[in-house]
């Protein structure tokens, strides 16, 4: 199984911060440490799109998919597994 | 100040009081800090720029006052239409330059609507597009979609990737900056100072174009919500249709309105959302003055700060990497300060 968060972690170090580690731990909020922003994350869906081969649906971009490493690799893992993420937008919210 | 109930109140002016104060500041700026003679306003036809130039007017007297209409071939001829009228209104000297043929040249029709095709390959003479923003009240992150509609009214959505949402925009900015540069051309010929016209909600929240719409010598009302511009334009007796006008960009080719673009509730909303997370107003009160639920009011305050907080890159003044200590002036020359962008 490939490392995901290895892999997202070393994309945003070397993008977002032009390789600085500056040492965000996997559970941390990529948004609340300003690592990421709203168009950070558009980067980083693509990032997703073009690395593991799935569409970002648009339900699906939220923050308890994207906004810190463990999110990530948990979504990203039940995308390729097939799975429906753990959180995506009702049309009640 | 928290009042009881979470209201339009809260937004009232004493129009004519502050219409006053404002143009004495204007006349105080314009006149002592900058010494210019007089300002440039750049007319869209909408409520701001409309209101900015009635205050510069108050402030300056009509002599002192050049308005420019400056539309391109994707323009609205309602913003033409109602610019002029706002002009010839106030009895202000103004200017209309077309700026197709410098947007035409410079690229600006041609890398946007390559950035389209890459998405709607079929996209060409005819057909129409404009952005729409999505997310944000639902609890997801901002998102943009394209809409284009072919010529025989068919309309396609799409989500945008980066990068052509990127290059849509960029081809889009072309429009305001060369706006500018024509205004900074007056400017300069008649020594004018050049009026900035966005409100406190595009101003806060960054719904404005850097070194574009965003450039200015001084802003007149960056301070008052959009509630507070419309309160103005009826103190100034301005055209009912400005008036009573929705917002509108103006700057794609289809129809857009402002809160389907970049705000995520229509203006009157987006005035009380915004007052009541600056006044510290629970999210409880807030949900009950616009009929949504807790939990939607709690990501309308989370949009406001995402937004606020990228609003801060567009708002930012060129920055230096080490002190700049020059020696203080001692003349009157002290009085010219740098202008807030």
């Amino acid at each position: 199984m490939q490392d995901i968060k290895a892999q997202v972690k070393s994309y945003i170090a070397e993008n977002f911060l032009f390789g600085e580690n500056v040492g965000f731990g996997d559970e941390d909020s990529l948004l609340a440490r300003g690592v990421l922003d709203s168009t950070g994350v558009l980067e980083l869906v693509m990032f997703l799109e073009t690395t593991y081969g799935f569409k970002v649906r648009d339900e699906e971009l939220l923050p308890e998919n994207l906004d810190s490493l463990l999110a990530i690799e948990a979504y990203v893992r039940s995308k390729l597994d097939g799975r429906v993420p753990a959180a995506v937008v009702h049309p009640s919210r | 100040m928290t009042p009881d109930r979470l209201d339009a109140r809260v937004l009232a002016l004493d129009c004519s009081a502050d219409a006053n104060r404002i143009a004495t500041t204007l006349r105080e700026i314009v006149g002592r800090r900058f010494r210019r003679r007089g300002a440039v306003v750049a007319l869209s036809g909408g409520v701001d720029s409309s209101v900015c130039v009635a205050l510069a007017v108050r402030a300056l007297g009509p002599s002192r006052v050049f308005g420019l209409l400056l539309p391109e071939r994707e323009s609205s001829e309602r913003s033409t239409r109602l610019g002029r009228q706002v002009a010839q209104q106030l009895g202000i000297e103004y200017r209309m330059h077309d700026l197709t043929q410098t947007l035409d040249a410079i690229g600006c029709y041609d890398q946007r609507d390559d950035a389209i095709r890459r998405i709607f390959p079929e996209y060409g003479d005819g057909w129409k597009s404009k952005i729409v923003i999505g997310g944000g009240l639902s609890g997801q992150f901002n998102f943009f979609k394209l809409v284009v509609q072919a010529p025989d009214g068919r309309t396609f959505a799409e989500r945008l990737p980066h990068p052509e949402y990127l290059q849509i925009v960029a081809a889009q900015n072309y429009k305001q900056r060369i706006r500018k540069t024509i205004e900074y051309f007056h400017a300069d010929r008649l020594n004018f100072a050049v009026i900035g016209t966005p409100n406190r909600l595009e101003y806060d929240q960054g719904f404005f174009v850097k070194n574009g719409d965003g450039s200015a010598d001084v802003k007149p009302i960056a301070h008052l919500y959009k509630t507070q511009v419309y309160a103005l334009a009826r103190h100034f007796g301005l055209p009912e249709e400005i008036c009573t006008a929705r917002p509108t960009t103006d700057t794609y080719s289809l129809p857009q309105g402002q809160d389907e673009f970049f705000f995520a509730l229509p203006y009157e909303q987006m005035d009380l959302a915004l007052w009541a997370h600056d006044h510290h107003v629970p999210v409880t009160a807030l949900a009950a003055a616009l009929a949504v639920t807790g939990d939607q009011a709690e990501l309308i305050y989370r949009d406001i700060e995402a937004k606020r907080n990228a609003a801060l890159y567009l708002q930012a003044p060129p920055v230096l990497c080490d002190p700049y200590n020059p020696v203080p002036l001692t003349t009157t020359a002290s009085h010219t300060g740098v202008a807030e962008h």
